[in-house]
């Protein structure tokens, strides 16, 4: 079968020690059978390592950080749509997500598809949220709350034990054994990520993850669990195996199904010591360790393209059980006038 | 006394836990240990063929066995 010519721009091109998702998403969509794709990647950064990967990424644009506002985004985008003629596009950052999912209408009208969630879905998940979140939807969370200040901080401590975690509006979590470690991580936190910053009940027990894909209508498309083995000072997994839990599908079907969530989200979960699942975290995107779901059989990246074409797409039934990845540095020897002509014109 | 059913056991005595993802190596004592319980043997039944082929006394095999056992029922290798 001929498989489809495609234009697919891919942000999240820093596979860096705490990688975004763009290289595996990117992966996925290289071994699709269906899909031929030219990669147009978008970057913040100019060192962004996915850009001098010319074996997956076609051509590379640079895009204007979320700071700057969704007008001044979509201004490029459609420069770049322009000269490209995008099918789909796969935003990879949670913080770059609000300005997709508020330009979502404006770019389907010139015929640039996403698979995003909705807003109320987006927000709802929220790290501050949450609590909130496992009461509407009958899930387990960690008790926490939102601290806008070293006063609330204090106040939130005194009916905590320690450890407590700490941790940043989007990314990053520390575990603070003192008052002194929590207000340290509270001023690194609220200084990288801006505030609130979410303190939060530690418990102790094994990370498992799950990466789910919703079509927006209530049906989990796709779900692998995985078990980290092997964790690096961010926190990230630098090694992990699929792992066969029914209760962690479940888990991710009764959210997707109960929340109709609409397209890639990562469950980030804690088995305690009695057996019992929290949800830590939910992330509103693809996780970077996407290409083990697809080593194990499930191509999600593919999936989700397939769906915002708005093409059936029959729900993965089944993965492979003990597939690992092992994520690995390389070094990559670049002419400086690749870097060059990206840092002057915008464009590689 | 019995082994999960999904466990993996290699014949170079390599066990995966396909529900947490963890993996153990046995030594050649431990897969004996595991075969013995394969094979339906108590724990006693299994002592008694261990004391047999090994040269050890009663309160060291003891000793090494319940330890081994615990193992296996804490990592949640075995069927309660």
């Amino acid at each position: 079968m001929a498989r489809t010519k495609i234009t697919v721009a891919v942000t999240g091109l820093n596979n860096i020690d705490s990688p975004g998702p763009g290289i595996p998403v990117i992966r996925g969509i290289k071994e699709s059978e269906e899909f031929d794709a030219r990669i147009i990647g978008l970057a913040y950064e100019h060192l962004e390592p996915g850009i001098y990967m010319s074996e997956l990424v076609d051509k590379t644009y640079m895009i204007p950080y979320p700071s700057k506002g969704k007008e001044a985004l979509y201004d490029r985008l459609m420069e770049i749509h322009k000269k490209e003629n995008i099918d789909v596009i796969i935003p990879n950052f949670d913080a770059e997500l609000f300005s997709f999912i508020k330009l979502e209408n404006q770019l389907n009208k010139v015929g640039i598809k996403t698979f995003l969630p909705t807003l109320e879905q987006f927000e709802e998940r929220h790290k501050s949220n949450l609590p909130a979140y496992g009461k509407k939807y009958g899930v387990d969370i960690p008790q926490g709350t939102e601290v806008f200040s070293i006063a609330d901080l204090n106040n939130a401590l005194k009916s905590m034990e320690y450890p407590v975690m700490v941790k940043g509006k989007y990314y990053d979590a520390y575990k603070a054994y003192s008052e002194e470690q929590a207000i340290a991580y509270f001023h690194k936190m609220s200084a990288k990520w801006g505030l609130p910053v979410i303190l939060q009940e530690f418990i102790d027990g094994t990370e498992v993850n799950v990466i789910a894909l919703g079509d927006g209508k209530g049906n989990l498309t796709a779900a692998v669990p995985m078990r980290k083995q092997y964790i690096t000072d961010k926190g990230k997994a630098w090694g992990g195996i699929t792992i066969e839990d029914q209760s962690l599908l479940d888990l991710a079907h009764k959210i997707v199904s109960q929340s109709k969530w609409r397209g890639g989200m990562e469950l980030e979960l804690i088995r305690s010591a009695n057996g019992k699942l929290y949800i830590l975290e939910i992330n509103p995107r693809i996780p970077a360790w996407v290409y083990l779901a697809v080593g194990a059989g499930q191509n999600i990246p593919e999936a989700l393209i397939k769906l915002a074409l708005g093409n059936d797409v029959k729900p993965y039934t089944r993965y492979d059980v003990g597939k690992m990845f092992i994520r690995y540095s390389y070094d990559m020897i670049v002419d400086i006038d690749r870097f060059s002509t990206l840092a002057t014109s915008g464009e590689l | 006394m019995k082994i999960k059913e999904n466990i993996a056991i290699s014949e170079t005595g390599f066990v995966f836990n396909p529900t947490t993802g963890d993996s153990f190596t046995l030594n050649e004592t431990g897969r004996k240990v595991i075969a013995l319980i394969n094979e339906g043997k108590t724990i006693e039944q299994t002592a008694k063929v261990l004391k047999e082929t090994f040269d050890v006394d009663d309160t060291t095999l003891e000793r090494y066995l319940f330890d081994f056992i615990y193992d296996l029922r804490i990592n949640k290798l075995l069927e309660e």
